[in-house]
């Protein structure tokens, strides 16, 4: 029998599985008080699910108010939307502007590797639509157990199977990502989905319902019974192993129904056919007539039955809660609905006009004739519960910080250095992911300026100007481990870094913070700390956090992962053809490290591979002096001075000496004599230490004059230490080694290979 | 030698592309006799030997552990073909 709003206000008694459904007592208890009487079935289905952590960011809310708050006036001159629509748009001149956001789709992912990836690659594609916008790349960031864990190999298959088949249907590039290997991602990797997209200036539009008697209108796919509950049960809630089994909350994503989606919202778009539009993500209908109804006018008014279905079986509350895939809320104006109608068949794409707007206040839902809702809609999607969690610093945590890596043994000597240096080079974490990246399509689409192995992906946006975008998306959860604050900093930097060596200037930010369980205050304390140090750092940098997502519940048992805050920094170049690649291509160019180094190996792949060792203070990071040189490498680049640019992290100078190496199978000379000299540290030090502030760039002997200069003029610390040999396949490092190319490639390009294929 | 068919579906709440491709075929076909196709899988496992309840059992073992996917898939039937 249907629950109706009438039946509901004759049976309060009436028991409800709230407790199932994700609620707590006290968050059952306050709808009770919201509503002035016991929710309907359909109402306590679209609480639950939008009140759930995923949807309601409830226990992170309270500390995200900073990314609106540490801003400056510089922050808001570009940003066009901020945090809180689909995704954040940024002015990047010439009227272009371009979208772009990353996402979470972890849980999904571990349970189906191939329908989670994929399905998250989709999900975030749909963001991006729903802006105005037309996606035109992806990029992922993947975190997977140990290699050797007999299910890893499962998982990454699956994972990486699943992104390909989506995005090269789409035909959509990738164009960057990362992949990391740890213990304590094994029963819950990490799959974050990034897509950007670009739009004109006019084509921006947004969620909201506005306008009395405007039409809400369903299209794209067919509704159907997956995914339910995938955002309250899955994504917010852990593993528990011994505890109920979670009936599978898993999608099966159709990408050729998503492309034909885009193609159909951008001609709707271009015809001014749509008021505003959201996409169909976690919490599925629920979400969308909530929040467009929120942002916009206020009420709105939906016959539930007239939505298509697959499976016809469905019940109201499954249709609320269904998070089937590839679907559009749009609001049309009514006289504009037949040519709406006209596009949408074109397109083959199903379309039902289930409602409308009204200026009641209210979202009144009917089914077959019955109100089986009745409420406020802000009460559904922004007005959900707030938690201050409690917070504790980690007990453990002073123990681990004094467990300082400089303790470890660290040798001079050559064969040592040469053994060290190769089993870094060969690491899983550090090893070619070629393997991984081959699998997508990078090209597709003829706009693709970089894509890895290149530290920042790069697109064309303008085909006549050049104007283009830098993208790159890094996170350290070791150094976020050993301080979250410091963590984050040092992610940001990071990513800040990889755009600037591209050529491109940093202009916003997008994040995915994947932490463990907020109902563990020590988890929360790391949370509060890791976006308080992005807040501040985005802040220093004078970037806007233009949107992101929080994914909590990340631990097998009582174990979470470390605390990996994903930072996507999005950059704007003029012209792609002055684009800096990252490895030497040419003869006899002048080799230079920008940057000091210091005894920095906590946390460091170094103490990590070589001695399985995590403890310490990360390294220091100082933004003003990344500011410094991204400035410096935006003018080297603008004045065509750079041939190459590569940054150093992870591994630091000897591994990204051997990136530039391979990148185009061009070897070098290597000196670190001025290093140990001017910085006073060790050659184990010169060559793995991953202090930050830090790129080696390659610049023409013809420039070396005005490169000089321009250093100078800028007070940055400079050294040349080597010069690119074509002639000589080898990196040669003076007085330590000589490997030969053929022996890095084979070091580098092993690793995912021996494990996967 | 006998054969013992597995044939294994998409679960029914989730969606399957394939069959919606094929039913959208028959739409523009002009076709409205059939108003859904999904598309499933049939193994035909040779046993060398007697099919017998064993031979069953392990297909069945194996249908459920390698042929298909739990998550999204379900085993329909396990048989023995010509039974």
């Amino acid at each position: 029998m249907t629950d109706t709003v009438a039946n509901a206000i004759a049976t309060p008694d009436h028991e409800q599985p709230y407790a199932a459904l994700g609620l707590k007592a006290d968050e059952y208890a306050s709808i009770r008080e919201i509503l002035g009487r016991r929710p309907t079935s359909g109402e306590l289905a679209m609480y639950s699910v939008m009140w759930s952590e995923h949807c309601s960011y409830k226990s992170s809310k309270i500390y995200l108010r900073q990314f609106g708050q540490k801003v400056s006036p510089k922050m808001r001159e570009k940003l066009m939307v901020g945090i809180g629509e689909n995704a954040g748009v940024v002015d990047i001149g010439e009227g272009w502007a371009v979208t772009f956001k990353v996402e979470s789709h972890n849980h999904p992912s571990f349970i189906e590797p191939f329908q989670g990836a994929a399905t998250g690659v989709g999900g975030i594609v749909r963001d991006i639509i729903s802006m105005g916008a037309r996606p035109v790349a992806v990029m992922d960031q993947l975190r997977f157990g140990r290699i050797d864990h007999p299910d890893t190999a499962r998982v990454v298959h699956g994972v990486v199977s699943g992104i390909s088949f989506y995005g090269n249907c789409l035909g959509l590039p990738n164009i960057g990502g990362e992949t990391y290997f740890d213990a304590c991602y094994q029963d819950n990797p990490l799959v974050n989905a990034l897509a950007v997209g670009v739009l004109r200036h006019e084509d921006l539009h947004l969620a909201n319902a506005r306008g009395v008697g405007n039409r809400v209108v369903l299209f794209g796919a067919r509704t159907g019974g997956d995914g339910i509950g995938g955002a309250s049960i899955l994504a917010s809630d852990t593993f528990a192993e011994g505890g109920p089994t979670k009936r599978p909350a898993v999608q099966v994503g159709d990408p050729f129904a998503e492309k034909v989606l885009i193609e159909c919202c951008l001609e709707l778009f271009a015809g001014d056919l749509v008021e505003g539009i959201q996409d169909l993500g976690a919490a599925g209908i629920s979400c969308a007539t909530s929040e467009l109804a929120s942002n916009g006018d206020g009420g709105m008014f939906i016959e539930l039955d007239k939505v298509l279905l697959r499976d016809p079986t469905l019940t109201a509350e499954e249709i609320l809660m269904s998070e089937s895939q590839e679907r559009m809320m749009a609001i049309v104006q009514p006289e504009k609905l037949e040519a709406f109608l006209a596009v949408t068949a074109k397109w083959d794409v199903e379309t039902s006009v289930l409602g409308e707007v009204t200026d009641t206040g209210r979202l009144v839902i009917h089914w077959h004739g019955e109100e089986i809702v009745d409420v406020e809609p802000r009460t559904v999607a922004i007005d959900g519960p707030v938690y201050e969690r409690p917070v504790a610093y980690p007990a453990w945590l002073d123990a681990l910080q004094a467990d300082s890596a400089s303790a470890l043994p660290r040798s001079n000597d050559v064969d040592v250095l040469r053994t060290q240096f190769l089993q870094l080079l060969g690491s899983p974490n550090l090893a070619a992911k070629s393997w991984i990246t081959d699998q997508y399509d990078r090209y597709v689409g003829g706009n693709t300026a970089l894509s890895l192995p290149d530290d920042g992906g790069m697109v064309r946006v303008d085909e006549s100007s050049g104007l283009g975008f830098a993208l790159a998306a890094d996170a350290n959860g070791r150094y976020a481990q050993l301080d979250p604050y410091q963590g984050a900093r040092l992610a940001l930097a990071e990513a800040y870094r990889n755009v600037a060596v591209t050529g491109a200037v940093p202009a916003a930010v997008s994040d995915c913070l994947n932490f463990g369980s907020p109902e563990n205050p020590e988890v929360m304390w790391q949370f509060s700390r890791a976006v308080e140090g992005l807040s501040d750092g985005c802040l220093e940098l004078e970037i806007p956090v233009t949107g992101g997502n929080v994914s909590f519940y990340n631990q097998t048992g009582d174990v979470p992962i470390h605390p990996t805050p994903v930072v996507a920094v999005l950059g704007v170049i003029d012209d792609v053809a002055r684009r800096v690649p990252s490895g030497w291509q040419d003869e006899g160019n002048n080799i230079y490290l920008l940057g000091t180094t210091s005894e920095e190996f906590d946390g460091s792949a170094w103490a990590g591979t070589i001695h399985g060792h995590l403890g310490g203070l990360p390294p220091a990071v100082d933004l003003a002096q990344e500011k410094r040189l991204a400035a410096l490498l935006a003018a080297g680049a603008g004045q065509s001075l750079i041939a190459s640019a590569h940054d150093l992290s992870d591994g630091g100078l000897a591994h990204a000496l051997a990136e530039s190496v391979l990148r185009f199978g061009v070897g070098a000379r290597v000196w670190l004599g001025d290093i140990l000299h001017r910085d006073g540290v060790d050659v184990a030090t010169a060559l793995f230490s991953e202090s930050t502030g830090r790129v080696i760039v390659s610049v023409p002997r013809e420039d070396d004059v005005k490169f000089q200069g321009l250093c100078e003029g800028r007070g940055y610390p400079v050294l040349r230490i080597g010069v690119t040999d074509k002639l000589s396949p080898a990196l040669e490092i003076q007085d330590v080694f000589t490997i030969g190319i053929d022996e890095l490639r084979g070091t580098h390009s092993a690793t995912l290979p021996d494990h996967f294929s | 030698m006998p054969t013992i068919i597995v044939d294994v579906m998409p679960k029914a709440e989730l969606l399957d592309p394939a069959g919606k491709a094929v039913a959208g075929a028959l739409d523009r076909l002009g076709d409205s006799t059939f108003s859904a196709v999904r598309i499933g899988k049939r193994f035909e496992l040779t046993v060398d030997g007697e099919a017998d309840d064993a031979a069953v059992a392990a297909a069945r073992e194996l249908a459920e552990s390698l042929l298909s996917n739990s998550v999204i898939e379900d085993v329909v039937s396990v048989r023995v073909a010509g039974e």
